[in-house]
């Protein structure tokens, strides 16, 4: 393996699976050898040319990359400010971005020899894109959904069963993505023989952050070169919504070490200081949780305390721990924008382009609604457009007093 | 010696297994764990662990996940735990207790202030169940200049070669989960154990306590023939649980009923290897 540069921002995480002070593995020890041997599995598929090769392949002619570079003419001349552009993730095959992870874990799992899938899912993005690999190779899956989340992500739901998932509603907590995920280790834990835990985002026990990350940085390594040729030089500014940082980071991984400017939105829900947020970033402190140490919302006392999104998919009272880690060195700065915001920018979205975003996407785009007005026609803004809106409907008519 | 290692001692001079009995801290509320502490320590209980309770215990069952949320409802945090056990101390010097919980609840408190002010009320061990080896370097320096065994977790996927790892600087006892799996669940065999607690004997002198699915008095029976001691927590805390009343307290008839569960557990694991020498 190549030696990291030493003035490489790309060369993380540490032989603990550490980035600066983050990550790092804290599992029961029931777990500990098998997520060691996951390591040692994925290290060696990384190197192997064939796995590369098999990985591309799904990507290319299952998933349908590379995905298109688009310029946003419409709502650039709106906005009356820099030159936006979208990295077009949600027209991947499933809608969203989360399928790039999906194909690369399920191929190192199949590596493996495990025989039954499991994941956790908030918005249902994740669990579609589970699903929708397992269909593909023939394995059973069960998924694990906040029972909230299942109440209000239906469509997803439904599109599980018709995959031949089983899902498992979990009602521990607030019912959301946080006790999915608990529920999701509980089942690894009692199954760690066969199974194969697909974890959705760049966070839990290493290696999970960085292998999310490198499966996702095909957005990014896409981006960049597809922007090269679009405009013959790199974005001024990046941009990536985040709930546990996976879209962001896998947009962001390729130009960390460039002269661009990385901005991550949170989910500020109802106003970061109204206490019903999903900004760990803005408003939490370090911890440990999920088998990573990274910003987390939490009390005092280090209980946890609930997130609230519009956005399921950012409803997490995590992040990453690359996250974390490019937020405390500053290489990333990191903003809010709440459900109201998210709101304006989806309808703004369906009426300038005729793209239905998805809410988490939103996020994203609200904050470039803010910024482009006051920058120059020059400066070029490159957006992660992760996921499409299909699943956001139900919620958004509600949300606008619509009946459907 | 710690009060760990000599109540194994004096255990091994009698022949017979340590019971060790599960106690959620502020389940239901402070008063009723207060009257279980006290009471196991009078109805058997060689060794407490306590829980300290987190909203999040990913390597729990549905019982010690409940326990934790009534537990939360009352008010539990690391402070009010260890006032606990202040009070317990007070009136018992002898019987060893062990706080089990997860870790981020005690960085918050500080880790530092944590190891300090859990030996200052007593505390002789500390097990952090999502706290492997290869993180224990963040608590280990702390517990040891306070004197407090930091026990390690050894599971049935834990493999001969990695066995050494895992046991390096453990102090106190082994703490071996016996199923691969959450607590309250499933319930390791005699075979399970015949198998398993030799393989863990020929890595550590320290003694070997079976937790994980251990329920009723022949359970502990059989674990008392093959290791060191048993751990006890889902079941008495599911008697516990399904006895609460409408306003989700314990009555002293169910602290009672809950500690008769204690002496039986006592009774049968004094016995276990009695019957190979004979009664009397």
């Amino acid at each position: 393996m190549n030696k990291p540069l030493p003035n490489s921002l790309r060369g993380l995480p540490d032989a603990r699976g550490r980035f600066g002070d983050f990550g790092g593995r804290f599992v029961a020890e029931t777990l500990m050898p098998l997520i060691l041997e996951l390591e040692a599995a994925y290290e060696q598929a990384k190197q192997d040319p064939t796995f590369q090769d098999e990985f591309n392949y799904y990507l290319t002619h299952y998933v349908g990359r590379p995905s298109p570079l688009w310029f946003a003419e419409r709502l650039t001349r709106a906005l009356g400010g820099a030159k936006i552009y979208f990295k077009r993730d949600e027209l991947n095959h499933t809608g969203a971005h989360k399928i790039n992870n999906c194909i690369g874990q399920i191929l190192l799992a199949r590596r493996m020899g495990k025989t039954r899938i499991i994941a956790e899912t908030g918005a249902g993005q994740h669990g579609v894109a589970t699903a929708t690999v397992a269909a593909l190779f023939g394995l059973p899956c069960v998924i694990y959904m906040g029972a909230t989340d299942v109440e209000r992500q239906q469509p997803n739901v439904f599109r599980m069963k018709l995959l031949g998932a089983e899902i498992v509603p979990v009602t521990a907590g607030a019912a959301t993505l946080k006790d999915a995920m608990n529920e999701a280790m509980r089942d690894w834990v009692a199954n760690v023989r066969d199974t194969f835990y697909i974890i959705g985002t760049a966070a839990g026990p290493h290696p999970y952050p960085a292998m999310v990350r490198d499966f996702q940085s095909v957005i990014g390594t896409e981006a960049r070169a597809q922007m090269l040729d679009a405009e013959g030089r790199l974005p001024d500014t990046a941009i990536a919504a985040i709930g546990g940082g996976s879209n962001a980071i896998g947009l962001f991984h390729a130009f960390l070490d460039d002269a661009v400017a990385l901005i991550g939105v949170e989910a500020a829900g109802r106003g970061l200081d109204s206490g019903e947020h999903a900004a760990a970033l803005a408003r939490g402190r370090p911890g440990v949780l999920h088998g990573n140490r990274t910003y987390l919302l939490q009390d005092a006392d280090g209980q946890i305390t609930e997130a609230h999104s519009i956005s399921a998919g950012l409803d997490y009272p995590g992040i990453g721990p690359e996250h974390a880690h490019l937020h405390d060195i500053g290489r990333v700065s990191y903003v809010a924008v709440t459900d109201e915001e998210a709101l304006a920018a989806f309808q703004l979205c369906c009426r300038t382009e005729g793209i239905i975003p998805a809410l988490e996407p939103s996020h994203a785009l609200a904050h470039v609604a803010k910024i482009a007005p006051t920058l120059p026609a020059e400066h070029i803004i490159l957006m992660n457009l992760c996921g499409r809106g299909d699943k956001d409907i139900f919620t958004v008519a509600k949300h606008l007093g619509a009946q459907l | 010696m710690s009060r760990i290692a000599s109540t194994f001692a004096r255990l091994g001079a009698e022949n017979r297994a340590a019971l060790i009995t599960f106690v959620e801290a502020f389940d239901p509320d402070q008063e009723t764990s207060a009257a279980l502490l006290k009471g196991m320590a009078a109805r058997g209980a060689d060794i407490i662990e306590i829980g300290m309770p987190f909203t999040d215990p990913m390597a729990d069952g549905p019982t010690i996940q409940q326990a934790g949320r009534r537990a939360l409802r009352a008010g539990a945090t690391v402070a009010g735990t260890l006032a606990l056990i202040r009070a317990f101390r007070s009136v018992n010097q002898t019987v060893p207790l062990v706080l089990m919980g997860y870790l981020n609840p005690i960085l918050a408190y500080g880790i530092e202030a944590f190891a300090a002010d859990a030996a200052a009320a007593g505390i002789d061990g500390v097990i952090v169940v999502d706290m492997p080896t290869e993180e224990s370097d963040l608590l280990l320096p702390s517990l040891q200049a306070h004197a407090i065994d930091l026990i390690r977790l050894v599971a049935p996927t834990t493999s001969d070669e990695r066995l050494p790892i895992v046991l390096k600087e453990s102090s106190g006892f082994v703490y071996y989960v016996s199923i691969t799996g959450i607590t309250g669940t499933r319930t390791a065999s005699a075979e399970d154990l015949a198998r398993d607690i030799p393989r863990i004997r020929r890595a550590t002198a320290l003694p070997i306590a079976v937790g994980f699915g251990v329920r009723t008095p022949d359970q502990a029976a059989i674990v008392a023939r093959h290791a060191d001691g048993a751990v006890v927590a889902s079941a008495l805390i599911d008697h516990l649980a399904m006895g609460l009343d409408s306003g989700g307290h314990a009555s002293p008839a169910l602290i009672d009923a809950v500690l008769d569960d204690v002496a039986a557990l006592a009774a049968a694991m004094r016995a276990a290897r009695q019957i190979n020498i004979g009664l009397g």
